[in-house]
Order: structure tokens, then sequence, then C-alpha cells
């Protein structure tokens, strides 16, 4: 069978609801919040046609949505939402509640700017509050990624030695609604990866009753907390698996991290989502003038591939991360965790922070070429924070 | 119930033991105990009905008596009893007896 | 022909009920009887008990891991949520029997409990939602007037002048100065509803609504009196007696209210005063020590004479007349 159906120009909204059409998973529940609310209108089409058999929740909020969800996952279903921002921040509670059950459940995050003052547009203060959640956290750079990583969170969520909660971050409006090719598949192959849903035991089940959510004290509670931190250790063996098996089935290639012209970098950028591709047009630019500068994408940010960035990040002369997202009072997130890696490594480079976009703001080829010449010229200073874009 | 490690328990908190707080002795709570006096009793089985513990020990609809195992003493099961067939005795009276 | 109290005891004798013994209620405590009640009528005619709780006293009470008083699938999610949470697994039964992954002839009753904190408080917008889209869930409200789990806290339900640890009755202030939320009008609102009030010392009433609302084609919703010993200040075997108490003197008027349709269930032939239910527990002492206690609990007298006649308007004016 071909891998590649046909090639569209779509929005990544419409990339992530075909995805979901695909998966046809038992149960969605969904709450309409800007930039999200195409995937929902969307999917419910899907639905209205007769397209999926899924059985669609018109929740009241967002925290019913994920409330259902733990419900219907539990219940045995496969059980999938969509949300952004303020929509996420309102399921925060239950955010967790999902992850602590052990339920699979795969959710895109149209990733927007947490309010206030309110703001619609794109940053990562949304997925970073929900960061120690115990959700695997994937970023796409494109509408096609968006696609790939909804079909393979499916099958990463439900492994049974990680049986943990994936969102799948796509930036909002950049991608949400941004039109670009995707490479579409056919649905028997997407329907063959990820396979029939594994239930655990399932509610329904009535032969064999089970007490889900009991109150958990200091007998227990930690000895599960201790099971979920191993799950997300198991992660990193069960991932890359399941990339070889997607590479194989669908010609795509997945890992934590992505490696752009690093071979030879002396200096490295680290984003998360839609920038990367800002950064590998200043990449190249850079490369042509002379200068051995690279790129690294991240695509798992939880759990986060430390191993990965010591392997390729020892030995550089600076590296520069940019941050869509603050941490008022303690460095920025990305910033934070690819500096607690590299403490370990032998040889460890020079730190630039920089944050950018925040509220949608846009970043431009010049603000990445300034993060880079500051690399390059030696003008870093670790843990000062600058902010790419802003008005002094 | 000896304390198990992570290794030893299912994930996601779950209790796949139906019914395991049986293990858990309520009775020893008891200050009160409830005494039968079967010649007043017409096994209307109101006492069955809204003990709150299931401590109400009956065999096809006849009242036989009370789990001490679970019963923690309400007095409920002598309150609805029609026929005041039920005796609230305190329990240190029973100091060194059995259940 | 409705079932009697003997012949549920000669069919449980043996058979699970579906909460068990060893839960950690205080003893007299009227929650784990509303179950009972519940889950002996559901599988008296033949359903298999789904049970959802909202957080409260009924769920930490039967659920210390790893030990559970449940017999039957029992999940807990958070307190204001178990209505969104149940719509969810009776989604999810329904999304799997249409793909044939529910075993043949099975009938599941989904059935929610919350108290009066998860369901007249931080709970009603789910409650609304799940009514709303008509999940197929009977809702069992256990009302014991108070965040009672957290130590007698002032809720949506209390009434006015019981004395809570943050609606004190104190020098100034006569306690809760608001009437009770009417939450069955809010829920009969949502009009393709079963709605009903319950009491324990009315089991026979009680258990014709359980089989009403399980057999109705669409959400249903059951408000149970359920006394709280321990902070109502009344003696661990008043439980049966406090209900029957609150329905002499309207305080709790049984009644149903079907696609809009009222009809009042019980209708005493004499009723006491509400004082009666006041003096009777300990709850209401210090508002009774106060100078204006006459004056609060006239109020309140006048409040449920207007409520009954209220009702017995509404099964006039609505007889045969469903709204959906």
């Amino acid at each position: 069978m071909q891998k590649v159906l046909e090639k569209v120009a779509i929005t990544g909204a419409e990339a992530v609801a075909y995805a979901m059409k695909q998966i046809e998973p038992d149960v969605v529940a969904a709450y309409p919040i800007t930039p999200q609310t195409p995937i929902v209108e969307y999917f419910a089409k899907y639905v209205a046609d007769g397209v999926v058999k899924t059985e669609m929740i018109p929740v009241e909020s967002e925290h019913s949505a994920m409330s259902a969800l733990v419900g219907a996952a539990a219940a045995g279903a496969r059980a999938m939402t969509a949300t952004s921002a303020n929509g996420l921040a309102l399921m925060h509670e239950i955010v967790y509640i999902a992850a602590s059950y052990r339920l699979p459940i795969v959710m895109p995050v149209v990733n927007r700017a947490l309010s206030g003052p309110l703001n619609i547009h794109c940053d990562h203060s949304d997925a970073m509050a929900e960061r120690d959640s115990g959700w695997i956290q994937l970023f796409a750079e494109s509408n096609q990624e968006a696609y790939d990583l909804t079909i393979l969170a499916v099958k990463l969520a439900e492994h049974e030695a990680v049986r943990l909660p994936v969102m799948v971050n796509l930036d909002g409006f950049i991608l949400s609604h941004g039109v670009e090719p995707v490479e579409l598949y056919p649905d028997e192959l997407v329907k063959k990866f990820v396979g029939e849903p594994k239930p655990y035991y399932p509610l329904l089940d009535t032969d064999h009753p089970v007490t889900w959510g009991p109150i958990d004290l200091y007998d227990y509670y930690f000895e599960h907390k201790r099971q979920q931190a191993e799950a997300m250790e198991n992660v990193k063996k069960v991932f890359p698996e399941i990339a070889k098996e997607f590479e194989e089935t669908f010609g795509k290639r997945y890992n934590f991290v992505e490696e752009y012209r690093l071979d030879d970098a002396d200096h490295v950028m680290i984003a998360l989502g839609s920038t990367n591709s800002t950064i590998k047009y200043v990449v190249d630019e850079l490369r042509e003038e002379g200068y051995k500068v690279g790129a690294l994408k991240i695509w798992m940010f939880r759990p986060f591939p430390k191993e990965t960035l010591q392997r390729l990040l020892n030995g550089r002369k600076t590296v520069v991360v940019l941050d869509r997202a603050l941490s008022f009072g303690a460095e920025a997130p990305l910033y934070e965790a690819v500096k607690s890696a590299l403490y370990e490594v032998a040889a460890r480079p020079l730190l630039g922070s920089y944050v950018y976009g925040l509220g949608g703001r846009d970043v431009k080829p010049e603000h990445i070429r300034k993060a880079f010449e500051d690399a390059i010229r030696g003008n870093l200073i670790a843990d000062e924070q600058r902010y790419l874009g802003l008005r002094e | 119930m000896p304390l198990k490690s992570w290794k030893e328990i299912p994930i996601g908190g779950v209790i796949v033991t139906p019914g395991s707080a049986r293990e858990y002795k309520t009775g020893t709570w008891r200050v009160m105990r409830p005494i039968l006096h079967k010649e007043k009793c017409i096994d209307c089985m109101f006492c069955w009905l809204y003990c709150p513990d299931q401590a109400i020990v009956q065999e096809n609809a006849v009242m036989k008596g009370f789990n001490y195992d679970y019963c923690k003493g309400c007095g409920l099961c002598a309150k609805v009893c029609p026929k005041q067939a039920i005796e609230m005795r305190p329990e240190t009276e029973f100091v060194g007896e059995e259940g | 022909m409705p079932v009697n109290i003997k012949q549920l005891a000669q069919e449980f004798e043996k058979k699970e009920i579906g909460i068990t013994q060893g839960h950690r209620l205080c003893p007299g405590c009227g929650a784990p009887i509303t179950v009972k009640f519940v889950l002996m009528i559901a599988k008296h005619l033949g359903y298999e008990p789904i049970v959802g709780l909202a957080t409260g006293c009924l769920e930490v009470s039967t659920t210390v891991f790893p030990y559970t008083a449940w017999s039957v699938p029992y999940i807990h999610n958070a307190f204001e949520n178990v209505a969104a949470t149940m719509s969810g697994v009776e989604t999810a039964y329904r999304a799997l029997k249409a793909k044939g992954r529910i075993p043949e002839g099975k009938r599941y009753a989904f059935i929610a409990f919350a108290g009066d904190g998860g369901t007249y408080d931080i709970g009603l917008q789910a409650l609304s939602g799940m009514l709303e889209r008509g999940h197929k869930v009977l809702y069992v409200l256990y009302d014991n007037e108070g965040y009672m789990n957290t130590g007698n806290q002032r809720s949506g339900a209390t009434p006015p002048g019981s004395d809570t640890t943050t609606a004190p009755v104190g020098k100034k202030l006569p306690g809760k100065i608001q009437l009770k939320k009417n939450i069955v009008e809010i829920v009969a609102a949502h009009e393709n509803v079963y709605a009903a009030t319950a009491a324990l010392s009315e089991p026979l009433d009680f258990f014709a609504k359980v089989e009403k609302a399980l057999n109705f084609e669409g959400p249903s919703f059951l408000a149970v009196f359920s006394p709280c010993v321990r902070f109502w200040r009344v003696n661990d075997d008043q439980t049966v007696e406090i209900s029957k108490l609150a329905v002499e003197t309207k305080y709790w008027p049984l009644y149903e209210v079907e696609r809009g349709v009222y009809r009042v269930t019980r209708k005493p032939r004499q009723f006491r005063p509400v004082e009666e239910f006041v003096k009777a527990q300990g709850r209401f002492r210090r508002l009774l020590e106060r100078p204006d206690a006459k004056e609060i609990v006239q109020e309140l007298q006048e409040y449920v004479d207007r409520r009954w006649e209220r009702l017995l308007a509404l099964e006039e004016a609505t007889k045969d007349k469903p709204i959906r």
C-alpha cells in the first residue's frame, strides 16, 4: 500500500482534526476555545456526517471535557479532546488526575497565551503551566508534524509500559490557522498503526468490579507517584521504538529532538514549535556567511530528553535557548531544563536565555540573527534573560 | 495488611479487590452494644434495612442477631424497631467476652 | 408490584448490595443507608450499577487505599465533576456498545452520588451540563446541608440559623441568613428530566422513586434528605427520626417532577410546626438562644408553608401537562 494517500494544503487545525478522524476514538469531549475551535468544528462535522463512529460530548466547559474523558477512558474507551490556554488552565486539576490514573488520553493543545490581560495569540505559557502534570508533551513545528504526532501520540500513550496521557502542542494561529502542505496517509494505515485500545481494568467490566480514584494517603500516594516517574522514564525507551514503527509505516522520521546542521556547529539554538522554521532559515543564511551554527529542535519536552541533549551539546561553544514563556522569578522553562541537563557534561557551553513571542508577538529572522550574533561574538552572559522583539 | 512496594501494586491507584474494606473491622469503634430480645422481635427487617453498616444478621428475612465485627453501635436498629426488641448496652459490660 | 422490605431482605441475604461493610462513615450516618436503598433497588430491577462519586464524606470513608467498600464498579474523579465524569462513562458505554465491545444482555445503571457541596455549589455547572445533554444517569444527592467532610462549613444547602464554622451564630449575626437553594427546581428546569425528593423515613416512597428514576428515558435526580448526626448535633440513632420530622414539618416535602409535571407523593394529614424540627437538633441551639430566634423560626415556618401551598398548586396546574 502506498504510504501517502494525498498531499493537501490545509491548516494545522484541519490536519489535527483529520488525524482524529482517522484515529476515530470512541469518545471525544471538547469545548471550543480560540484558537483550538476549528479542530472541534471539523470533528463535529465528521460526527454529524457519520464519517466517524465516535460519540462526541459537547461539554459545558473544559473542566468537564477532561472530567468526562477521565470517566470515558476509565470505562475502557479511547478518548480525546483538544484545547488552548485558559481552557487548559481550567482543566488543570483534572489534567493531573488523568495522568495519575494512568489514562492514555491524547490532547492536541493549540498553544496560546494565558490571561491576563486577555490575549488569544500564540505563546507557550499554557503548556508550560502543565509541565509537571505527568503528561507527555510533544511539540510540532509544522502542520505535518501536528498531524503525525497526533497519530503517534495514541500509540505512545497506550503502550503498556507507559500508559500516560499526551499533549500534542501546536502553535496557535501560526499552525492552527496557517495553511501548509500536509501529506495525509490512508485511513487503513493509520488505523493499523494505532491498533485497538487495550483497556486496563475497565470500569464497564461489571464481572470484575474495580475502584478507580480512592483516597490515597501517606501509606501509598508516594508509591503511586514513583510509578508515574517510572512510566516517564519508560517513555525514553518506548518512544524510539514507536518512532521507528512510525517511520516504517509512514516514511516520516521522529525522535526526541531534531538536529539541523548540527554536526560541526559551534553555536546551537534550541527552541520549541514553529519558530524552528525561522531558526532553520537563519541557520542557512549564517552558514552561507561562513558561521558554524546549527539548530536543535525539541520534539519531546516531557519527559525531557536530557541524555540526548548532553550527548549533542557537550563541547559546543555556545547554546542559545529560546523560550516562548516566562517563569516569573526563575529562569524560563526551556532554558532552565537545558541548563540543568548541561550541568553534568564534561565541556559546558556558554549559555544564553532569550524570551520571545509572548502573546503572539511576531518573531522575525532578524531577532533570531541577533541572538546568534550575540553567541558568535561571545556576548552571552549566563542567566541574563534577554528579550527578542520587545520595546525597551 | 503489610505495606507493599511501588512495584507490587497496580498502577493508577486502582483497587482491584472488591469489598476489601471488609478487612477493616469497624466493630472496634463500638461503645454501645445492641442486644436482641428475640421474643419481642417480629422480623419486620427494619433494623436490617436501616443498619448503615450491614451488621444485622438475618436468614431468609428472619432476624438472627448482629455482626459485631462491623457494628459501630449507633443504635439506629434499636430506634427503628417497632417492638423495642433491641436494647443498647454499654460495651464495658462485655469486656472479655467474644465478639 | 413494588418490592417490600422483607422481600429485599430475602434477596440480599447473601447477594452483594454493592456497598460493603468496613466503610468508615460515622456511626448512624444517613449516607450509606441512602446508597443501600438505591443500589438494592437497582439490582432488584436487574440493573448492574456503575457508580461515580463526588469528593465528600461518602467517598473518602469508603475508599481508603488499599481498601474499598464497593463491590460494584466505582469511580471518583474530583469534587465538582461527578456529573461530567459519569457523562463520560455513560458515553463510553454507548460508544463501545455500538462497536460490539459490551457483552450482550447487560443492563447498566449509571449512578452518581454527591453531597450538597458537590451538587448545589461547586458541582452545579457539571450537573447542569449532564442534564442538558441528556445523559442517562441517576444523580443521587445526599443532602446533609453543609460541607460535613471538612468539618461543618456552610453550603448553599445549609438552612438559616444552622451553626456552621463559616457562617457561625455570633453576637451579631444569627448564623446563615439565606434560605436553602431549591435544587429540585433547578434540576426540574432542565425540563426533560425526572427529579424527586426522598427521605429515609419513607422507604417505599424512596424505592418507588429510584425505580422511576432508573426507568426514566433520560437523566434523573434524587435529592435525599441525609442527616449528619455529627454536625447536626443529634444522637447517632436519630437519622430516621429527624428525617421523619423533616417530612412532617414540611421542611422536606416529598414530591417528584417528571418533565414538568409535579406530583406530591406524601401528604401528611397533620403537620407539625417547623420549630419542632429546629429544636430537635443541636445545630440550631445557639440560634435558639438569641433574642431574634422566634422571628427567624417564624420566617422559616412561613417559607415552608408557602412552598407547600405552591407545590400543591403546581401539582394541580401541571397535571397532564408535561413540558416535553
